[in-house]
């Protein structure tokens, strides 16, 4: 049955945005230099992606095969410059620090794959669901790309949370006693953490029992 | 044929319409956000110049008083400079310096110098950079207080030839790893201390003109000595708009 469990589980683990599709690179890797940044940006691209599928979904008997892709850019370029102005007015500390990844958020491939392959052919609720998976799985991604350039390269975790949850948060982060490593903080660090992330998801992955289609696969190979 | 057509009318119009709608939801956001946007730009603005000058230092109105300067050599851009006049009973109080330091490691620094009517800095913040994370980046204060060190000095104390990091003879102490930026940044300093040397009685005559000027005096107020600088391009004379955050938004 292709119930809900399965559409999130395809969005948030089997389909990771950017651990399996490796779509949106981009802003994973430009904002990943500490968790904070990376679950900011996170919580953005869910957002932007529930609402994408959403409307998306709302309009797909309308939709045009020739214009599609040109009716799914308007749709998420108006939606993610509306979050922009939303965030600017209303979170101000917080877009000083996205303020410049936001609008990278229109480039992140993922949404309009999302938009193309599952929202276009869904009601609205499996489409706000899975756009739900998807932004969670590219959320964690990444945290976990964050955290682990965070803790390697500057020997800190969970700083910046004030911009998040306000001033009651300053100061609540771990400092570990070690200075960090600059290099997991450049660009090269974000290729580097990004390849042991997806080492890992793959390796846990294999050791999930494999369906029979991957071992009837693996059985012609040998 | 007459499919096609009808086809192709259809993609125009499903499109005509969502664009429309898009548009109506940008320009409905906007009309939301605008004004607390630009609120939040002032005050940021605010906030920044009251960490490089103390509000009980002065009691006009800082960001209606400011001018904008041109000088390549001792402001480190090309670009027209903000200079915000700060006076307190009327008198010349300090005034702030949104000066540029050309030549850190990766570009410009952007900076924000506070000074006082004798010539003594009042504090200095650096608003915009691309210094390497972990090495250049001590310049911000939200990283290290070497910033801090700049607090009380004047082109007196220490003497100009001290104006210098440590590594060429100065005062100023370098970062392990990285002695550009903070060279690059003691300079601008001390070139922005000099500019205000030089040019603080005209400053404060061109902002007292243009405050004249905004209550609807003529324009005849302006001194002569200050036409005669917006003769020859070293000044410019209108009043600005506030200006928007050092990180400018993506182009």
């Amino acid at each position: 049955m292709n119930g809900a469990g399965t559409l999130f589980a395809d969005g948030f683990w089997r389909n990771n945005a950017a651990f399996v599709q490796l779509l949106g690179l981009c802003p994973l890797l430009a904002i990943t230099t500490t968790l904070v940044n990376g679950l900011a940006l996170g919580i953005a691209t869910t957002l932007v992606l529930i609402a994408t599928n959403s409307v998306v979904s709302l309009i797909r008997g309308a939709l045009v095969q020739s214009v599609r892709i040109l009716i799914f850019v308007l749709i998420i370029a108006s939606l993610v410059t509306t979050i922009d102005m939303l965030t600017n007015a209303f979170f101000h500390d917080l877009y000083r620090v996205l303020g410049l990844f936001i609008p990278l958020i229109i480039t992140n491939c993922a949404i309009l794959a999302q938009a193309e392959s599952v929202a276009s052919r869904h009601r609205i609720d499996r489409a706000a669901l899975s756009g739900l998976a998807t932004g969670l799985g590219f959320a964690a991604a990444l945290v976990m790309l964050g955290g682990l350039r965070e803790i390697v390269g500057s020997g800190t975790l969970f700083s910046g949370m004030e911009f998040l949850l306000g001033e009651v948060a300053r100061g609540v982060y771990l400092d570990l006693p070690y200075d960090g490593m600059l290099a997991a903080i450049l660009p090269p660090g974000a290729f580097f953490g990004l390849a042991v992330l997806i080492a890992a998801r793959n390796y846990l992955a294999d050791r999930k029992k494999p369906d029979p289609a991957r071992r009837e696969a693996a059985a012609v190979r040998q | 044929m007459a499919d096609r057509d009808r086809q192709g009318l259809r993609a125009i119009l499903v499109v005509a319409v969502i664009a429309v709608c898009a548009a109506g939801l940008i320009s409905a956001s906007h009309e939301i956000s605008a004004e607390r946007i630009e609120r939040n730009i002032a005050e940021r603005l605010m906030q920044s110049l009251h960490e490089v000058l103390d509000p009980s230092l002065y009691d006009n109105d800082l960001i209606g008083s400011q001018v904008q300067v041109i000088d390549p050599d001792l402001l480190g851009t090309t670009d027209p400079v903000q200079v915000f006049l700060a006076t307190r009973d009327g008198e010349p109080a300090a005034a702030i310096f949104a000066s540029v330091a050309p030549l850190g490691y990766n570009g410009a620094i952007d900076l924000l110098v506070g000074v006082d009517a004798e010539g003594v800095i009042q504090g200095v913040r650096v608003t915009d950079h691309r210094e390497t994370p972990g090495l250049g980046d001590q310049i911000e204060i939200s990283i290290s207080d070497w910033i801090t060190g700049f607090d009380g000095t004047s082109l007196a104390d220490p003497p100009l030839p001290q104006w210098a990091v440590t590594a060429d003879g100065g005062r100023f102490d370098a970062f392990t790893g990285a002695t550009v930026t903070p060279r690059a940044v003691v300079r601008a300093v001390r070139d922005t201390l000099v500019y205000f040397d030089e040019n603080q009685a005209e400053l404060f005559e061109r902002a007292a003109a243009e405050e004249a000027d905004a209550t609807g005096a003529e324009t005849e107020a302006v001194p002569e000595r200050v036409r005669a600088l917006v003769a020859d391009g070293k000044l410019r004379l209108h009043r600005t708009a506030v200006p928007g955050p050092a990180g400018a938004p993506l182009p």
